[in-house]
């Protein structure tokens, strides 16, 4: 993707590769479908590109408050058990997941 | 603003949840006759409403009995002892699953209870079923579900407005005293204002988002929806404070609006947003409200026409904040830990397995939502999306808190139409328009309710339409006693 580059058309390979940021599985259809809906909600977002907001500091919480933070102590965790009994795949005391490291790569 | 603390009885309406609950502690009725009314109510309506997810019946019935033998023993089992309540579905309870209308959370039980609700619960209330939304509160229409939409209980061909419809379509549909919802960009107050009730979104902070499946975290916030103000102020009391759960809850002291009493109208300073009273108002909106600003000049208050012209970017802002956050939040949903995870093909690898999970799991409006988010969060594009949009967050909090040294609260209509047809089929800027007048209050963090405002003429229906009003962040008790003073110039049905 181009620094510059605020026009609000992404390209199908702009669409393709926020897919694979998004983790989703999109057919050709379904990106060329997507293209279009972010092109248009982009363009309807484009109107914030002409405020002047060069010395306005983001507000990422809409109060300027200090996060609070909690002791450092250990507190109760919800059992172990109950997670599993959650996961989708379990084998045993554990979570299933398909094979991460390649052949020799263990 | 003189106090009137008569009033606030006077005006009680026998519809009002204090009304209704009076009845179980003075002993002339029971919460299990209560319960069961409701749920046979849900049985004869709720086929054609489609506003529950989940009726728990058996929790329910068990509940209601603990708290009336409580009260028959001469315990006091809390201010909301009698009281049914119905739940949005992306709030979470230990009874009954918790599916955010999604298939991706289809059968998640959660192992623990939002603090809203825990807290509804231990007041005495009786949680009577989970209510059906927009997936992940993604809408404006309640149609984005996994298990088919909501329809009005003013008309079935009408959406019931979004994503809370669901919980707005069973207060008006009298199948829960109350209910609960979480607003975003007006998730509670649009589908409050289409389904004529009262839809009540407290400053950012009020009340703990703990157990609230997060969509927009700088967004979110839970609210009631109920028959009348009153209804509203006793839920929010309950629910509102400080939460070690949630670090982002305020630690200012919550007020009691109810005990207060009402405000005189009279001196009161009206603000008038003049980009909320435009021709692209539908005119059956513009002939309600023009009324009711007779009424209030009648009633002495006094009107200013303020300027607000930020609005216009609210959803353009919101539509890069929102999807910013929940493409971050819903990184969560990828088939391992909890939810629905596909079929593994052989020698699919991990990212394959989370990238079919999530397209079999999420529907087109979350997946367009996230891929939004994730667009304007990405390299290249971050600083001149997301980063600007938080700029003009700043910009539209100055603007606000600007007209509100001009007035005491912003009045204007909660919607610019009332509630559309069911399938109407807009395209996704169009619908986001639909949060034109609310968007604003959850950018800003301030608190704003949406109060029946009488009906409209369309296409042959009546239809309800809603008042929207918006106060400084924390002046809740303000913003409620307002509230109750306008609602009082408007016949209750």
């Amino acid at each position: 993707m181009n620094e510059s580059d605020s026009n609000p058309m992404p390209s199908i390979d702009d669409v393709a590769r926020v897919a694979t940021l998004s983790r989703l599985a999109l057919d050709e259809d379904g990106l060329e479908a997507a293209r279009r809906d972010l092109s248009a909600i982009l363009g309807h977002v484009a109107a914030i590109q002409a405020l002047d907001v060069e010395h306005v500091e983001p507000m990422p919480r809409p109060q300027d408050v200090v996060n609070r933070l909690a002791e450092d102590e250990p507190g109760p965790l919800l059992d172990r058990e109950v997670l599993l009994r959650m996961a989708p795949r379990t084998e045993g005391p554990f979570i299933a997941v398909p094979k991460v490291l390649g052949e020799g790569g263990a | 603003m003189n106090h009137d603390s008569n009033q606030s009885t006077d005006r009680e309406h026998p519809d009002d949840l204090v009304a209704r609950i009076r009845s179980v502690r003075a002993g002339e009725a029971t919460t299990v006759d209560r319960l069961e009314g409701m749920l046979s109510r849900i049985d004869t309506v709720d086929p054609a409403l489609n506003a529950f997810h989940e009726v728990l019946g058996e929790d329910a019935r068990r509940h209601a009995e603990s708290i009336d033998a409580r009260l028959a023993a001469g315990d006091d089992p809390g201010p909301l002892a009698g009281a049914i309540v119905a739940v949005k579905d992306n709030l979470c309870t230990t009874e009954g699953r918790t599916t955010c209308s999604s298939k991706m959370l289809e059968h998640y039980r959660s192992p623990f209870e939002a603090t809203a609700v825990e807290r509804l619960r231990n007041a005495g209330a009786t949680i009577v079923g989970k209510t059906n939304l927009d997936e992940f509160a993604m809408g404006s229409s309640s149609e984005n579900c996994a298990w088919g939409p909501v329809r009005n209980p003013h008309g079935v061909d009408r959406v019931p407005g979004g994503s809370s419809g669901g919980s707005a379509a069973a207060v008006a549909a009298d199948c829960a005293d109350v209910a609960l919802g979480s607003d975003t960009g007006g998730s509670i107050r649009q589908p409050a204002a289409f389904c004529g009730c009262v839809g009540f979104k407290p400053t950012y902070g009020r009340i703990s988002r703990y157990g609230l499946v997060a969509f927009g975290s700088s967004l979110d916030q839970i609210g009631p929806i109920g028959r009348s103000v009153r209804d509203a102020s006793l839920l929010y009391e309950v629910m509102a404070g400080v939460d070690p759960h949630d670090a982002t809850t305020s630690e200012l002291p919550v007020e009691s609006p109810l005990s207060e009493g009402t405000i005189d109208l009279r001196g009161l300073r009206v603000g008038i947003p003049r980009e909320h009273v435009t021709d692209e108002n539908h005119p059956g909106v513009t002939e309600r409200f023009a009324e009711t600003l007779d009424t209030l000049r009648s009633a002495g208050v006094t009107i200013v026409d303020v300027d607000l012209p930020l609005t216009h970017h609210g959803i353009s802002t919101y539509y890069v904040i929102a999807p910013a956050e929940a493409s971050s939040n819903l990184s969560r949903y990828d088939g391992i830990r909890y939810g629905h995870r596909a079929e593994a093909l052989p020698g699919e690898g991990l990212e394959e397995l989370y990238a079919r999970t999530r397209s079999e799991g999420f529907g087109p409006e979350v997946r367009r939502r996230i891929m939004l988010g994730t667009y304007v969060l990405s390299a290249g594009y971050y600083d001149a999306y997301y980063t600007r949009a938080l700029k003009v967050r700043r910009l539209i909090k100055q603007e606000f808190d600007g007209v509100f040294s001009q007035c005491d609260v912003l009045l204007g209509p909660t919607t610019p139409t009332p509630a559309f047809r069911l399938g109407a089929d807009l395209d996704p800027v169009s619908m986001y328009l639909n949060d034109v007048y609310t968007v604003n209050a959850n950018i800003a963090g301030i608190p704003a309710i949406s109060i029946p405002g009488g009906f409209v003429e369309d296409e042959g229906d009546a239809l309800p339409v809603g008042l929207h009003l918006q106060a400084p962040a924390f002046a809740e008790s303000l913003l409620l006693r307002t509230a109750s003073a306008v609602e009082a110039t408007h016949a209750r049905t």
